[in-house]
């Protein structure tokens, strides 16, 4: 699982009258268990590539495969599952549910999942663990900080154990330190259970840890350092 | 679990909002427990009083009889056959009758009426015409040529208490039927109809001067309560199996004018709380409808992360479903206080007293506190919300991820 092609991704956004190339043909190959960064300045298309990998948009022209799956000819229904079971994504915006302790927004996806009661509380309280909130699973998103509240979001991610994960700048809003810990939280992920990594980042200290560095811009990948050969 | 959890923390997000939008409800429920049962309770009063004014609750009657109340549709032995009635159900009150047309005449003036003979010693537990008398007395012996008459009819003729009038009919075999009666009583019962046109006499010589020998045309039953009618009717259903010739009838065949009232009653009346409850609706619709605005964002991150969209929507029916509770719940429990206080002091208005008094009626309103009677308008209301959060939770399969998510 995890292993993701792209071909010729194009998307483009109306703006008033302007048309907007969020991506101009845009082809990848990303190996299963690769650590990859997509840079690029704002509005270069990083975020449209992820959501585009995610199922959240749909293409203008172009084909998107994980797995041999073609994921642009899902429909809604199995886009869904595809992302409840095998993807985990984390948001810029830590985007939690306000009104769920740590714990709950982390069980939230398990449920739906169908994992039973206890395995959930059992898986929860692990994870939050190994991203350093113990002690503060009942706390709401409000009584944590912004560094606190995107490790929950990172353990909601990762606790159904996906093999990708989407991450759309997740230090944005973290100080170095919190950073430096999600970083080599992802990178102990994705070294030892294999977990495919993807993120967008403005960051140099995550593009420190990238395995592959894609650099994009208006919508075009303009250079990819670090490509395993074929 | 986690989706009760979820669904009930999310309700008190906007406490404000969400008490508003249940006090509507619980208003409205209070409102409807109580004005229903009030219906209902005066449905009873309505009923039960008009068959005491003089039907009873039920009857029996020979096939055809109800239809067209000939003389000769009449019931042999009927004396011998009430008193057997009464043996067997002593928890109801029986009387026989016969019923005749004639023309009354006094010195001055002659009138068309209609004569009930009746048994002067059980009349008073099946009709409470008896107790109308206003001047003079009712009837007391069985064989007496006396005769009670409307205040109208008294007016009419112009005739007082002690006064002679001449009743000429015909009899039950075709034979001219007369007799001289003294008044003896003028009820008012406030009904022109029945002022006007009826008169009574006692049963024994009704059948002599109409040639009835020892037969009559109905026997009336009263019960002590309207709930009590069905038991009664098969108790004397029961008693009457021998009887192949003669049929039962309940109000609603007696009165069905009465039933068609009750029936355009609660048409006007259900016309009246289906405004009130479409206005609660359409206040659960903005309130839910409001949430997922608000909520748009968290909604597309919730879609993102692979959850569909009708699970969302199952999320805000089910919110919808527990503010509908609460409402339903409190507006039940103040309702039921208001409707027992009331079925236990009465409820009247100014005025209602000296009315009721004039028709001998009971002169306060009292709520049926039933099951169906509190719980029918709070379970509609609670349905119709359910009903209203359907379009807000529809919205939500609507729902594309990203552009939800740059939503405000």
């Amino acid at each position: 699982m995890a292993e993701i092609k792209c071909v010729e991704l194009c998307k483009n956004y109306q703006q008033g009258d302007a048309v907007i190339k969020a991506l101009d043909h845009v082809s990848l190959d990303i190996k299963q268990g690769s650590f990859v960064c997509l840079s690029g300045p704002s509005g270069s298309g990083k975020t449209t590539l992820l959501n585009m990998i995610g199922g959240l948009d749909e293409l203008d022209s172009g084909q998107i495969s994980i797995d041999g799956q073609r994921v642009d000819l899902l429909g809604q229904g199995p886009l869904a599952d595809l992302r409840l079971h095998h993807i985990g994504f984390v948001f810029q915006a830590y985007n939690l549910i306000p009104v769920l302790t740590a714990r709950e927004n982390v069980e939230f996806v398990m449920q739906v999942q169908g994992v039973p009661a206890a395995e959930r509380k059992n898986k929860s309280m692990a994870i939050l663990g190994e991203v350093g909130l113990e002690g503060m699973e009942n706390r709401r998103p409000s009584q944590l900080s912004g560094g606190q509240q995107q490790r929950v979001a990172v353990a909601r991610a990762i606790v159904s154990q996906p093999k990708l994960v989407l991450a759309d700048e997740p230090t944005a809003n973290l100080d170095s330190v919190s950073a430096k810990h999600l970083m080599e939280l992802f990178r102990e992920l994705n070294e030892h259970h294999g977990v495919t990594f993807i993120i967008s980042t403005h960051d140099e200290r995550v593009m420190r840890y990238a395995g592959r560095l894609i650099k994009m811009q208006d919508g075009r990948v303009i250079a990819d350092q670090g490509q395993a050969p074929e | 679990m986690l989706n009760l959890r979820l669904a009930w923390r999310n309700l008190w997000r906007q406490k404000r909002r969400t008490w508003l939008t249940a006090t509507a409800m619980i208003f409205s429920n209070v409102l409807l427990v109580f004005m229903i049962s009030l219906q209902f309770g005066s449905y009873d009063m309505m009923i039960n009083n008009t068959l005491q004014a003089f039907s009873g609750h039920f009857q029996a009657q020979r096939a055809g009889y109800n239809d067209n109340p000939k003389l000769r549709l009449s019931i042999d032995a009927i004396g011998a056959l009430a008193q057997d009635l009464r043996l067997r159900m002593p928890d109801t009150k029986i009387a026989a009758r016969a019923a005749a047309f004639a023309l009354a005449s006094s010195d001055q003036r002659s009138f068309g009426i209609q004569v009930i003979g009746v048994q002067p010693e059980f009349e008073p537990g099946v009709s409470t015409l008896p107790g109308l008398v206003t001047k003079g007395a009712f009837l007391d012996d069985p064989g007496a040529a006396e005769i009670v008459i409307g205040s109208v009819m008294a007016r009419n003729l112009k005739v007082g208490v002690g006064d002679e009038i001449t009743l000429l009919g015909s009899g039950r075999d075709g034979s001219f039927a007369a007799g001289i009666l003294t008044v003896r009583g003028i009820f008012n019962s406030g009904l022109p109809d029945m002022d006007r046109s009826f008169a009574e006499i006692p049963l024994k010589y009704f059948q002599e001067m109409f040639s009835m020998g020892d037969h009559g045309n109905t026997v009336a039953f009263s019960v002590s309560a309207l709930d009590q009618v069905t038991p009664e009717l098969n108790q004397a259903a029961q008693a009457l199996k021998d009887h192949e010739d003669l049929l039962l009838l309940d109000w609603t065949r007696l009165h069905p004018g009465l039933k068609q009232a009750i029936q355009a009653d609660l048409s006007s009346a259900w016309f009246m709380y289906g405004v009130l409850i479409v206005l609660v609706a359409f206040s659960v619709l903005n309130t839910q409808l409001m949430a997922v605005l608000e909520r748009t964002k968290e909604f597309g991150v919730i879609t993102a992360l692979g959850i569909k969209p009708r699970k969302l929507a199952g999320l805000i029916m089910l919110e919808t479903a527990m503010m509908a509770f609460i409402g339903l719940v409190i507006g039940l429990f103040l309702g039921w206080l208001v409707a027992a206080y009331f079925n236990t002091v009465g409820f009247s208005y100014p005025g209602m007293d000296e009315v009721a008094a004039k028709f001998n009626l009971p002169g306060k309103m009292y709520p049926s506190v039933t099951p169906f009677s509190m719980l029918l308008g709070p379970v509609v209301v609670f349905l119709f919300c359910l009903l209203a959060s359907i379009y807000p939770a529809l919205r939500l399969f609507r729902l594309q991820p990203v552009d939800a998510m740059r939503a405000a």
